[in-house]
Order: C-alpha cells, then structure tokens, then sequence
C-alpha cells in the first residue's frame, strides 16, 4: 500500500531519532545533576551542532526527495495532525540547536564542541538575552519532547491500530521493497 | 497481520464500547508513559534528594538571602583588568595558547565569598579572585581562586551539609556547635581543612593575598602528554602599602576601598604558579594539600592595572566557570569541578534574568600609573 521513505530519508530518520532522543535525556539530565552536568554538556554542545547540520541535510533532502503520500483514507483531522507535527518537528530540530548556540553566545560562554573546534559567537553578549534564550531554550526542549511523543504514539498507531503501512514506510529496512497492505 | 481492519472503518478512534480495539491503544501508552516516566526519572523529578543545580542555589539563596541580579555566591565584588605575560615556562606542560610567551589580556574579579551583595567587608574572611584569560583567536581560560590553601569540601553535597550546619541559629545568632560538630565527626577532611586555613597567614587586604585555584586539573602538553597540576596566584611583592588604615574599621567596604587606593598608586602583579602533582597526589580532593616539597612552576606575570564598578558588559556579567577552559588545560577527576560549573552556570541563569542594583563598590574607576 504505501510506498517507502527513500532510503536516504529513512536512514536520516533514524540517526537523527536516536540523536535527538539522546540529546533530550542529556539535556534534562544535565539541570538536574551537578555530579553529571560537565560530561553530559560536553557531549550535549557537538551533539546538537551535528543535529543541526544533519536537519539542515535532511530538510534539503526531503525537498528533493518528497515523501511518499499517506494512504488516501485517513480522516482530515489525521492528516492535518501528521503534517503539522512533522513541520513542528522541523521547526523544533533547528530551532533548538540555534537557540543553544545564541544562548551560549549571549551568556558569554565558548562554544567549544571538541579540543580546538570552536563556534564563532552569533550574538553580542548581553544577560538579558542570555536569560530570554536560556528560557526559550528548555520552553522548546519540552516542545520537542512532547511532540515526539505525539509522533511516536501516532506511529505506533499506524503500526499497531490502523495497520495501514505508514510506520511501515518509515521503518522498512534496506532497500526499497514492494509492500502490500 | 492476519486480521487487517475493515479499511473503511480503519481510521475510527478506539472506542471503551469496544473493548477487543483497546489492546493497541494500551500498549502504545504503556510504551509513551514509559519513556516519559525515563524522562522524569532522568530529570531528577523522582528523586527530590538528588544535588542539582537548582538544589543546590536554592541552598545558597536560603542561606544568604536573594539578591536580584548579582551572583548567588561572591557577590559583593569589583571588576579589574590586566594583562597576563607568560614566561614560557608552561609550554613544556601545556600547550594552551596562554602559555605561549608573550602577552594575554586579563579581565578579572576581586569578591568576598558570600551570597550578601552588601556585606561588611569583615563579614567572612574568605576572599576570591577569578581570572578570564582572553588570548586572540579565542581558546580563553577562566578560573575562580579563592584565598584559602585548600576548599572546605571535598564535594558538593558535603558543601552544601557544610554550609546548612554553619548557618547561624536564629535563636543565638550563632551556628549550633552540635550540628558543627556532628558534621566535622563525619567530615575529618573538612575539620583538617579547617586546621590548614586557620594557619596560612591571613593577608592584610585582597592586594598582597595569595590565591588558589583549590581543584586539580591537567595540563596536556604538544605531545599530549598529561600532567596533574594545581595553581595559585603569588602575590609579588608589592611595592605601595595595598593595606586598609587601621581606622577605617567603620568602613563596609575598607578592603575594596584599599583596593582601589593601591591600583592608584600603580599595578598591582602576581605570578601564577603552578604545582606539579606526583603519583599518589590526590586529584580528586581539594580539601587535601600536596605536599609542601612539590616542584612549582613558575608561568608568567598577573599585572593588573585598572579598577572599576561592576557595570553592563564587564566582569559583572562574566560567569567564572572553572571549567572554560582552552585546549591544553583539562578537568581532573575532581568532582567539584562539575559541581562548579553547574551551580555558577544557574546562578548566571537567575541572576541574568533579573533587573540590576549597582554594586556596593564604586571606586572611581582608575588606570594604574
């Protein structure tokens, strides 16, 4: 029935679903322990930088490679909800790592990502504005969990209620196979 | 799947009328209550006794009250600047650019180590001094040193035992000497800290004091070689009197005040001196010393030479971390070090948020001759 992601987008799908993922839990983690905190922001700063890289990627990628349609007898409401939390999600996954990055710029804080591989500050320093961005940051943290609940519970619909092939799509290994609902 | 959904009914939500339909839905939100029931478990939110960084502020915050917009620990402090000139006897140790011989320029902080913002000068006998090393092309390196050989704790739930068991009683206004005692029974590294601090020499003023960098870290060098070291700001001798007069003991702010009377009478310098470590030397402790015979290395030249108010865009906004750190110095096993950088980076959190007093301390603000 529904025609699979492209390789490319399936294989983007899930790395960057494991990263975020990762990158939620480290995130949440590391305001909440001190014995924890250093460890997990230094892996927390070139996680997100290479999350924003990769949904950069990605969005080009689904331009060029569009998605495969849903299947034709899903409700409008359905629809509506599965477009729109995939461009939340969108929104949120580039959002959040150019937020991080102002934020430590703003604070001021070195972004350093590794050794002597340093981002350049994009903002001047200044507290108000670190103290609005370090907000908005953990606002769209809770954003982007709560939407990737939603997606997950919606595929696991998919996979276990509607059984209609879209988690299929998504999570068919290898290369492209004919399906049938 | 043997059984596929009526297609036409495919999309229809669940509904309690049909209890066969619920199994699907159940154990999707088994699964989704599970990873957010992880999410709050990692968080913190099921562990109330668990140190966070937060916890630990809102200690401080109880302790020496809230003060909107300054720094919830070394509040009360006044902003310097200098230069750094490396003698180039680091780069054998570390290859950070700092090290490198030449000059570095240094913006700083002199503070008392309380959460009081207008706190009698007297009021705690502790004092700091934190550093932000701004070689061009970035790699900067901050450090916050204290005037005490070694630090109170050896982690940050014992500090913040420390702290709750020294908090005055408001009944006496002392600190009830069981619950000390209790503590320090438990605690033989702090009560020998203690015994350390109470026989350094205590300086007149912040001009002429010693500061220490409390933590290990490790420098790495070109080779990438790593070496266990500790370090402290060495007065140089002084040459104009940096001393508060014996009668401005009615002045709040007599050290600061001395402070800035030194600056105008020129430069004030120290040397920065690092402490090699040998095998056996604990790096996770900064409540034990290394032994006195330990070889040090001296780096280069502090020279500070101007003064001013904490004001938008100078040391006043700057957070110390003692973990920014350039490529060439990293952490040691310390856990302090963490501790550190979490409570300075939600203390920088809260107080950045909020609207700005002026310090208590406004020298005019001077270049030194």
């Amino acid at each position: 029935m529904a025609r699979p992601f492209p390789l490319l987008s399936r294989l983007l799908h899930w790395l960057m679903a494991a990263m975020i993922l990762a990158m939620l839990f480290i995130g949440i983690g590391m305001v909440g322990s001190l014995t924890d905190y250093h460890w997990l922001v230094s892996i927390h700063k070139p996680l997100g930088a290479a999350i924003l890289v990769l949904a950069a990627i990605r969005l080009v990628n689904r331009l060029l490679n569009p998605p495969p349609p849903l299947p034709g007898g899903m409700p409008g409401w359905q629809r509506l909800a599965a477009h729109a939390s995939h461009w939340v999600l969108y929104a949120l996954m580039i959002a959040l790592p150019l937020v991080g990055w102002a934020m430590l710029s703003a604070a001021p804080y070195p972004v350093i990502l590794y050794g002597t591989i340093e981002l350049p500050p994009i903002l001047a320093p200044s507290p108000e504005t670190f103290a609005t961005l370090r907000l908005l940051h953990s606002v769209l943290a809770f954003a982007l969990f709560a939407t990737f609940l939603l997606h997950l519970a919606a595929a696991l619909m998919h996979a276990l209620v509607y059984r209609d092939g879209v988690f299929e799509s998504m999570a068919a290994p290898g290369r492209l196979r004919n399906r049938t609902g | 799947m043997a059984d596929q959904p009526d297609p036409a009914n495919r999309y229809r939500l669940p509904s309690l009328s049909d209890p066969r339909g619920l199994a699907g839905p159940a154990v999707i939100g088994v699964i989704v209550l599970g990873i957010a029931a992880a999410f709050a478990w990692v968080a913190g939110w099921l562990s109330p006794e668990r140190l966070s960084p937060a916890r630990m502020v809102d200690t401080l915050e109880s302790l020496d009250g809230t003060h909107a917009g300054f720094r919830r620990a070394h509040a009360k402090g006044v902003c310097v600047a200098g230069t750094f000139e490396s003698n180039g006897a680091g780069v054998k140790l570390s290859r950070a650019a700092v090290f490198r011989p030449g000059k570095v320029p240094v913006i700083g902080r002199f503070a008392l180590a309380s959460g009081v913002p207008d706190l009698d000068d007297g009021g705690i006998p502790v004092r700091s001094l934190a550093l932000r090393f701004l070689p061009p092309g970035g790699d900067e390196w901050r450090t916050g040193m204290n005037n005490i050989p070694v630090f109170v704790a050896r982690d940050a739930a014992s500090f913040r035992e420390l702290s709750l068991a020294a908090r005055p009683d408001p009944a006496t206004g002392k600190p009830d000497p069981d619950r000390m005692k209790a503590f320090l029974g438990t605690h033989p590294e702090t009560a020998h800290a203690f015994q350390m601090i109470g026989a350094k020499p205590q300086a007149a003023g912040f001009g002429d004091d010693t500061y220490s960098g409390l933590n290990a870290f490790r420098f790495i060098d070109a080779a990438g070689t790593a070496t266990s070291v500790r370090w402290a700001m060495m007065p140089a001798a002084q040459p104009t009197a940096a001393l508060p007069k014996p009668d401005a003991a009615a002045d709040k702010n007599r050290l600061f005040d001395a402070l800035a009377a030194a600056f105008a009478d020129g430069p004030l310098q120290w040397h920065l001196v690092a402490t090699i470590a040998q095998a056996g030397d604990p790096t996770d402790d900064a409540t034990a010393a290394w032994p006195q015979e330990r070889e040090h290395v001296d780096l280069g030249t502090l020279t500070l030479d101007h003064i001013e108010a904490e004001a938008p865009g100078n040391c006043r906004d700057i957070t110390f971390d003692p973990l920014v750190l350039p490529d060439g110095i990293a952490p040691s096993d310390d856990p302090l070090l963490s501790a550190r950088s979490g409570a300075y980076s939600e203390s920088l959190r809260r107080r950045d948020g909020e609207a700005k007093t002026p310090s208590a301390v406004q020298p005019a603000a001077r270049k030194g001759a």
